[in-house]
């Protein structure tokens, strides 16, 4: 891209604002200057305890289940499904961490744990991929039965743990960064580095854009679906260990709540289409992000935060209105219809004006 | 060979009911192991209770029947019918407004929101999921905006609503609420099956491009279906407000997945084009009559309904994909 600006100098900003990139890193950006201007020491960072502090490290701190969530979520919107069990699937993640944790090493209850999630993953993609039942009904078992799993194994208990190593998890810090920002980068890099610096994301997006012709194309669409979901519980799960780490313990009914809307919103956002096709992990993480300073920023202004709901419904009808083609082209419909009346009335306009 | 294809084609009309009979037979299997496990649960009043304590869903599961089988879906009902509740208690308690006022005024609140999000999705094509996630989001935001504690309703019409019992002699009763129910089941029934618009929303379930080639008005029922189902979801809200006589923001939370899983249950198909409403009502039923299970063991904790209700969504849907494999 920015070798296009420099040897395309006159077309450099249109190609700009057509980065997929560039609207969601936009409004990213003013968000967090709108933030400078409402509290000017919104970006003060210090370091406090041998690691950083403030609002740009709480939101990073804070972002990463979601980020997460929304890179797993990416891929299997990638293949034109939906993974609504994420909620559930951080839940049981915790659930099961918090609980073995009483009796096991750390090691044990987060291999435990993981193990679940990939096991509730590969039951998720079985439905979708196996017995092709549509994604949003498919996932939407998990979803329902996945709390009172969570509830189950706990026992209906909010279980708290006391695991210096594991409350680390959420709570520490590695080079003054918080650690479970480092986790879900790594997570992100790792992702990023598998799927484009191989075929696989090619084959996602084929997979995507049109799984019967990819199927006859001689792609195994259905092994890579059900990758796809997998891979999505396996990060809701690493998610659900953050989150219990961070509230010290864990709670079948609240953990996870309405995160898998959030990480659909963020997938949404950072320009993946819901029909599946293209995919952008960086706009993702950006949607992610975006999210988080948006809570944050309601917390630091003292917003009420009941309306974080109402801000988010205007987010994402104003996204999906603005990347919906029926939209885009009813819009320059209706600009250009007017057209040729406009530029007659222009003149007088200018002649009253001056 | 010939005898073999009559009697395929005898049996051909019956696979169309074998969901609704499946659900049928899980609520009769079910109501049956109940009366003889618990003597009390044999009395019919179990029955006309699980009638009234869902009542709203019964409404707002109605509405959802509309969409789903138009091939849609609606996330939004759980947020509109606790926005319904709110905006009632609100208008009754705070504003001092008149029963009579209020229920209209909240009934066109959510007929418009379902209106606005049928707007939405027919003329900008955007996924029905994603843009009654944004409802939800929204109505639940109003809700929040209205009141961030619950508000309890004394209005004597509500109160009257909430404790006359209809006696039915034979010391069974039900309550007013489940009257407006079935009303609404009966009439959605009534215009599934008997009007040009019923046919027209099961024809656009079926095949949307083939519903406007042949002239039909797919826009209209297409909006409609959501506007009802908006309609439906504030009108269970009213309900809700009649059964607890208090609005909670929080309440409804996870209602959209309770009425999702009672159509399915009942035997709609959730890429739309068949079903049944009465199927809805079964499924309805099946949800109640597994609560009620749950609470007369007494040892099992109320998380097992969840789990409960996930293996019978899926073994529903497994069912339907194995019809709509052999049909083919």
């Amino acid at each position: 891209m920015i070798r296009n600006l420099a040897t395309d100098r006159g077309r450099g900003p249109a190609a700009l604002t057509k980065h997929r990139l560039f609207w969601p890193a936009a409004a990213l950006i003013a968000l967090l200057l709108g933030n400078l201007i409402v509290s000017p020491r919104f970006f003060a960072v210090e370091i406090r305890d041998g690691h950083l502090y403030g609002n740009l490290i709480d939101i990073l701190r804070n972002g990463s289940p979601l980020i997460l969530i929304a890179v797993g979520m990416t891929l299997v919107i990638a293949t034109r499904g939906i993974d609504l069990s994420v909620g559930a699937v951080v839940a049981v993640s915790g659930a099961v961490a918090c609980v073995e944790l009483g009796s096991t090493s750390i090691l044990l209850a987060i291999g435990a744990a993981l193990g679940l999630c990939l096991v509730l993953g590969a039951w998720n993609g079985w439905l979708v991929a196996g017995l092709k039942i549509q994604p949003i009904v498919a996932t939407l078992i998990l979803m329902v039965a996945g709390r009172g799993l969570a509830q189950l194994i706990t026992g209906g208990q909010i279980v708290t743990v006391q695991n210096g190593p594991f409350l680390a998890i959420a709570g520490g810090y590695l080079l003054t960064l918080p650690l479970s920002f480092l986790i879900a980068m790594a997570v992100y890099a790792l992702t990023s580095l598998v799927v484009r610096r191989s075929a696989l994301g090619l084959l996602l997006e084929s997979v995507g854009g049109n799984p019967e012709a990819s199927r006859l194309s001689g792609l195994r669409s259905g092994r890579l679906i059900w990758l796809c979901y997998v891979f999505s519980a396996l990060c809701a799960g690493v998610a659900g260990l953050i989150i219990s780490s961070n509230v010290t313990g864990a709670d079948g009914n609240n953990a996870g709540l309405w995160i898998e809307l959030d990480a659909i919103l963020a997938v949404v956002i950072g320009g993946t289409q819901l029909t599946g096709g293209r995919f952008s992990l960086g706009g993702t993480v950006i949607g992610a992000l975006l999210i988080q300073t948006l809570t944050t920023t309601v917390y630091a202004l003292g917003i009420p935060s009941q309306e974080t709901l109402l801000f988010k419904a205007v987010v994402v009808t104003v996204v999906c209105l603005v990347q919906s083609p029926a939209f885009r082209a009813k819009l320059v419909k209706r600009r250009r219809r007017p057209e040729s009346p406009a530029v007659a009335a222009q003149p007088e306009k200018v002649e009253v004006a001056s | 060979m010939t005898a073999l294809t009559v009697r395929l084609r005898t049996y051909r009309p019956q696979r169309r009911y074998l969901p609704v009979l499946a659900a049928l037979a899980l609520l009769v299997g079910a109501y049956g192991f109940g009366a003889v496990r618990y003597p009390a649960f044999g009395s019919g009043q179990v029955v006309l209770d699980i009638f009234i304590d869902h009542a709203f869903l019964l409404v707002v599961a109605v509405g959802a029947t509309f969409v789903i089988l138009t091939g849609g879906i609606d996330l939004s009902v759980g947020s509109v019918a606790a926005l319904s509740t709110m905006a009632s208690a609100d208008l009754l308690q705070h504003k001092g407004w008149p029963a009579y006022a209020v229920i209209p005024v909240v009934l066109a609140l959510g007929a418009l929101l379902g209106f606005l999000m049928g707007l939405v999705i027919h003329y900008f094509e955007i996924q029905p999921f994603i843009v009654t996630l944004a409802g939800m989001f929204l109505a639940r935001g109003l809700c929040y905006t209205i009141s961030t504690e619950s508000i309890s309703i004394d209005n004597p019409t509500y109160t009257a609503m909430a404790q006359t019992p209809i006696t039915l002699g034979a010391g069974l009763h039900v309550s007013p609420s489940v009257v407006i129910a079935l009303v609404v089941v009966a009439i959605a029934w009534y215009v599934l099956h008997f009007t040009r618009f019923g046919r027209t929303v099961y024809a656009v379930g079926g095949g949307e491009r083939s519903a406007l080639l042949m002239g039909l008005k797919v826009a209209r029922t297409k909006v409609s279906v959501y506007t009802i189902s908006g309609l439906c979801s504030a009108l269970g809200g009213v309900l809700m407000a009649f059964y607890t006589l208090s609005a909670d923001p929080l309440g409804a939370v996870g209602m959209e997945l309770d009425a999702i899983a009672a159509v399915v249950i009942g035997g709609t198909i959730l890429t739309g084009g068949s079903g049944y409403v009465l199927g809805t009502v079964l499924g309805v039923l099946v949800l109640g009559i597994i609560q009620t299970l749950i609470t007369f063991d007494g040892t099992l904790s109320s998380w097992w309904t969840r789990i409960v209700i996930g293996v019978l969504l899926f073994v529903f849907i497994a069912l339907q994909r194995l019809i709509a494999r052999r049909a083919r």
